[in-house]
């Protein structure tokens, strides 16, 4: 069992959740994940480490609620408490000195690249945060990410904060007037498509951190298969960052359609 | 000895109209009356046959003469003496290729039914409240040894190593301990509870089981060794699914049987909504491939509300690899078997789910690699079939991550297996590994044979 230890709602359907877990922040790197089981009857769900705090043992989680499960995790109050949390899985992600690294984080994704984008700056990189959401409302981590990176670029579709467009449409304004070494993004799935397309021209490296459905998490069943380069590859042991380059953004988003109808259901009951 | 003339007892097994609907247990086991009759049928011959083909080395008659003379809690313990795991191996071990195909008996067609009578007086035993036989443990030693993996290989392993005196710490990815005998194996071949009892009693040796933990990554092969334990023992069973390399198999409504069986028997997800992980099934499921995992998959799929479930297998029925029993009860439930059928392709709807497959119809040349005689395509016979749903259950590689995140550990390149030396050491002094991470894929009770030399190799080792 693992207790709450703090419940923040950062945004309407955005909630951070610290959590204690001293296990799985022992060795937590950048890019990692957990899979979080709230109670008996719940979902294996993965969730990316945000931050870890070693020193008390703490896990900070970011959620969207999206369905059932995340909604239940949502819920949950200070003192509250999951039942399971299996980690850090996956592998890190790749921490060099690369130069100007430009961090795109697309709604809730901005959580992935929180510790990433510490571990960069302190390697020595140029840090280049461009945070996207659809509303003022759903932009999160800014503050955070403020002190760490050198530059903070927001963008929401509908222009309520920040620039109006696509944080694709803020990674061209830098690519044009700097020279970008590598691109690291996290968000929902035409997003880190669009932005992979966007570097392709310029050849910059673009990593793209996957969000397959998974279920044991552990090298075992199967369920979080991609394509990589026309080979399957898994997410959970392989990933979840890959060349997004070589991924197959649109196989991906049919394979996380897969359960639509249940989640659905699940909601409802 | 007089021969006896009783007939081979028949094990009972539930109406299959109505097995076919829920995951209850299927078969019924012998009744006291039946296991007593059955047990009478061992003619004790002195050589003891049998015991050559149990891989834990169970005396098998001696346990069989305390049933016929009705001690019964007699038997148990002379099994437990080699035996941790009876109510499971009573119900999953092949026994027809292991000990009951070397039971002298069997020149006339009908050796005595071992499995049916170990699971007997394991059941018997755990029927009797308090009556619960702890075998000895000997003299408490102070030296930590830890086991990954909560499977079959890992629990023996663990029980023995107790059993030994060491201090045993069962390290578990999972939340709750089997590994393949609990989201593998289906709650109508294999009861949780029978799962859980067996649990409760490792841990009744002193077995310290922690869940929630994968090592590779929760802790490092090094941070084993740093916090003190002198010997580690790796289970970490069989990973990632093959599948069969024809195009459309990313498509949504292909499972591996992993995912499949993990969704429906870890997870419960035939009980969704209630537990909120979801499966989804269709009219028509087509499940490839013929061993145990297979047909276990299509009597899930059929007890989930398929309509047609059915498998589909490259070979005749004469080599599919699963326990005769197993086919047998999946015929009796409706099952369609589809044998000499080689599917390559599968094809989907504009939502990139699953619609139909395309199967070549094959015939039986010379006998391959394997001995089995090769399946060869008929040309021309090529057929599409509407299927909804599609399971790949053509067996899987062996968990890649430790090999993974413990460079040193040196690995078959092809298979990905570790490898060990003859007393089941890695590459690594120190560590130990055995079940379906050094032979790819195995059945329980080999992995359990293989906890057990391990355990036995580690108690030498450690004696140094």
């Amino acid at each position: 069992m693992h207790k709450i230890v703090e419940n923040k709602q950062l945004a309407d359907t955005i909630t951070l959740l610290k959590v204690e877990a001293p296990m799985v922040v022992r060795e937590a790197k950048p890019g990692q994940f957990v899979i979080v089981r709230l109670d008996e009857f719940a979902e294996r769900i993965p969730l990316t480490i945000c931050d870890a705090d070693k020193a008390r043992g703490v896990l900070t989680l970011i959620i969207q609620q999206l369905g059932r499960s995340t909604k239940d995790l949502c819920a949950l109050k200070a003192g509250g408490q999951i039942r399971d949390i299996l980690g850090p899985l996956g592998n890190p992600t790749e921490i060099e000195k690369f130069g100007t690294v430009v961090i795109i984080g697309g709604g809730v994704g901005a959580a992935e690249l929180y510790t990433a984008a510490k571990a960069l700056k302190e390697k020595g990189n140029k840090v280049i945060a461009i945070i996207g959401a659809r509303n003022k409302s759903l932009i999160i981590l800014e503050d955070e990410f403020k002190p760490i990176a050198d530059e903070v670029l927001i963008t929401t579709d509908d222009g309520s904060y920040g620039i109006k467009g696509f944080v694709t449409d803020a990674l061209k304004k830098v690519i044009s007037e700097q020279k970008v070494d590598r691109i690291i993004c996290c968000g929902p799935i035409p997003m880190m498509k669009a932005v992979t397309m966007t570097a392709k021209p310029h050849n910059i490296p673009t990593i793209v951190s996957l969000n397959a459905i998974l279920l044991d998490a552990t090298g075992m069943c199967g369920s979080c298969r991609c394509t990589i380069e026309g080979k399957t590859k898994f997410s959970c042991v392989d990933g979840p960052e890959f060349d997004g380059y070589k991924v197959d953004f649109d196989e991906l988003t049919a394979r996380n359609k897969r359960f639509l109808d249940e989640e659905r259901r699940a909601l409802e009951g | 000895m007089a021969i006896n003339k009783t007939p081979r007892q028949e094990i009972p097994a539930r109406n299959p109209d109505e097995r076919n609907k829920d995951f209850k247990e299927v078969s019924l086991g012998f009744t006291e009356e039946q296991a007593v009759l059955e047990a009478q049928r061992c003619i004790a011959c002195k050589k003891k046959p049998c015991c050559n083909g149990c891989p834990v080395e169970i005396d098998i008659p001696e346990f069989i003469k305390l049933v016929a003379k009705k001690d019964y809690k007699g038997a148990i313990q002379k099994i437990k003496e080699k035996n941790n795991l009876p109510a499971i191996c009573g119900r999953v071990c092949p026994q027809e290729t292991q000990c009951e195909v070397l039971c002298t008996l069997i020149a006339k067609g009908q050796p005595v039914a071992i499995g049916a009578l170990e699971r007997y007086v394991a059941d018997r035993e755990a029927a009797q409240p308090g009556s619960k036989e702890s075998s000895a443990i000997k003299e408490k030693k102070d030296i930590k040894v830890a086991v990954v993996g909560a499977g079959p290989a890992g629990l023996t392993a663990a029980a023995d190593l107790a059993r030994h005196g060491y201090k045993v710490t069962l390290f578990e990815s999972l939340s709750a301990s089997g590994g393949v005998l609990r989201y593998g194996i289906p709650e109508f071949r294999l009861p949780k509870v029978i799962l859980d009892r067996e649990t409760e009693y490792i841990r009744s040796l002193g077995v310290d089981i922690k869940y929630n933990i994968l090592i590779g990554r929760t802790f490092s092969i090094a941070d084993l060794f740093k916090d003190g334990y002198k010997a580690i023992f790796l289970g970490t069973g069989a990973g990632l699914p093959y599948f069969l390399g024809i195009p459309g198999e990313n498509l949504n409504g292909v499972y591996s049987a992993n995912e499949f069986l993990t969704r429906v028997n870890l997870m419960h997800a035939y009980e969704f909504p209630k537990y909120k992980t979801p499966v989804k099934i269709g009219e028509r499921v087509a499940v490839v491939g013929a061993g145990n995992t297979a047909m276990d998959c299509v009597r899930v799929a059929k007890r989930l509300g398929a309509r047609d479930a059915m498998i589909i297998y490259r070979r005749s029925e004469a080599e599919a690899p699963a326990r005769r029993a197993e086919v047998e009860h999946a015929k009796e439930e409706g099952i369609e078997f589809r044998f000499l059928t080689a599917p390559i392709k599968i094809e989907g709807n504009e939502k990139g789910e699953v619609k139909s497959m395309t199967c070549l119809k094959m015939e039986l040349g010379e006998p391959d690699a394997s001995g089995r005689r090769r399946p060869i395509p008929i040309k021309g016979s090529e057929y599409e079939m509407p299927v909804d749903t599609v399971i790949i259950a053509v067996g899987q590689g062996p968990n890649p991550l430790i090999a993974h995140t413990t460079k040193e550990l040196a690995v078959d390149e092809k298979s990905g297996e570790l490898k060990i030396d003859e007393n089941c050491m890695t590459s690594i002094k120190g560590i130990f590994a055995g079940g379906d991470i050094t032979t790819g894929e195995g059945t329980v009770i080999a992995a359990m044979g293989a906890g057990k030399k391990a355990a036995a190799a580690i108690d030498k080792y450690l004696k140094g």
